[in-house]
């Protein structure tokens, strides 16, 4: 297979459960570098902690498994240091907006050229189902077993809000938007999020009776709608899928360049 | 353009969990789940090429080679 050569296959089969929605971003994200024809050397891939975070074992990029969290904070070192690689960031939902909530937010309102991907599975699956920022009311959880009371975070609206550039969302189920919106997250300048809803079927579907993963990814299917479509209109609780934001403003090395410039007086 | 032509598909069983994905999804229910639970094209001839199996694949088992 053309994705293969990006593959650590030593480490394979891996050790995401049976139908994690993972194994299908992997997927996606390896058919989006090989379209964009790029070499394993041009790519960084830095991940922090959960079952998300193992991603970057996985492939032969320059990888870095760092602590919880703080994946984009390591991320940012290596992109000022050498701006001319590519960082793509993978983390979880809890990874990305719990535990590293502010390093989001901040490499969001930099407007630093990093891909970031939030796999949104609504749930800590490697601990053992414990409720996170992206669970939302009613679920029941480790942590939350007669339902979870706190509202959830809206991955869009918080980075749009924090200042990312370019803002995407699908689901595992729209497996040809995966690479389609990773490919373009990485061509773009500037802080990427591309938020993909991925199953857990083992904690998530478990507990909250959404059945196998077969079932999730159908679910996936029946609740989310094209960016402004009639559907939406007529159903508002419908989640949109599409890219909601692309625009361009200031990368934060190429400022970093003007005042080094300025500093030198030349 | 002309339809692409099925040349092979191929399945990693020992990469695959056997989650059924492959088998619900694909269009022309070309897919099964054998008696060890992995994935196995049962009906190759109906295959149309479409990709869908591979690249929903969680575990990157499948591929679909078409000319």
């Amino acid at each position: 297979m053309a994705i293969n050569k990006y593959l650590r296959e030593r480490f394979f089969p891996h050790l995401w459960c049976p139908g994690c929605g993972h194994g299908t971003v992997l997927n996606g994200m390896l058919r989006a570098v090989d379209k964009l024809g790029m070499s394993k050397n041009e790519i960084v891939m830095v991940s922090g902690i959960g079952c998300s975070a193992r991603i970057s074992g996985y492939v032969d990029f320059h990888t870095l498994h760092t602590i919880h969290g703080r994946a984009l904070a390591f991320a940012t070192g290596v992109k000022m240091s050498r701006p001319e690689l590519n960082l793509i960031v993978p983390m979880g939902d809890g990874d990305a907006l719990a535990i590293g909530g502010n390093h989001f937010i901040h490499a969001a309102r930099r407007n630093i050229d990093i891909t970031a991907i939030v796999m949104n599975n609504r749930i800590y699956g490697m601990t053992g189902g414990q409720y996170s920022p992206l669970s939302g009311q009613d679920i029941i959880a480790t942590t939350a077993p007669y339902a979870s009371i706190d509202p959830s975070f809206d991955v869009v609206e918080l980075s749009r809000a924090a200042g990312a550039t370019f803002i995407a969302r699908t689901t595992t189920y729209h497996v040809k938007q995966i690479d389609d919106f990773i490919k373009q997250a990485i061509l773009h300048e500037g802080f990427s999020v591309v938020e993909i809803l991925t199953q857990c079927p083992t904690h998530f579907g478990r507990k909250n009776k959404q059945g196998s993963a077969v079932d999730m990814m159908k679910l996936y299917r029946d609740i989310t709608t094209p960016i402004g479509s009639k559907a939406k209109q007529e159903n508002p609780n419908l989640i949109e899928r599409g890219i909601f934001v692309q625009e361009d403003k200031p990368e934060y090395c190429r400022e970093y360049e003007k005042i080094i410039e300025k500093a030198m007086g030349s | 353009m002309a339809k692409p032509i099925l040349k092979a598909h191929k399945i990693r069983s020992d990469w695959c969990k056997g989650c059924g994905i492959c088998v619900e999804f694909c269009p022309k229910k070309v897919l099964e789940l054998d008696e060890f639970e992995r994935a196995v094209a049962a009906r190759l001839p109906d295959c149309i090429c479409c990709r869908l199996c591979e690249l929903r694949c969680p575990d990157l088992a499948i591929e679909v080679e078409c000319k």
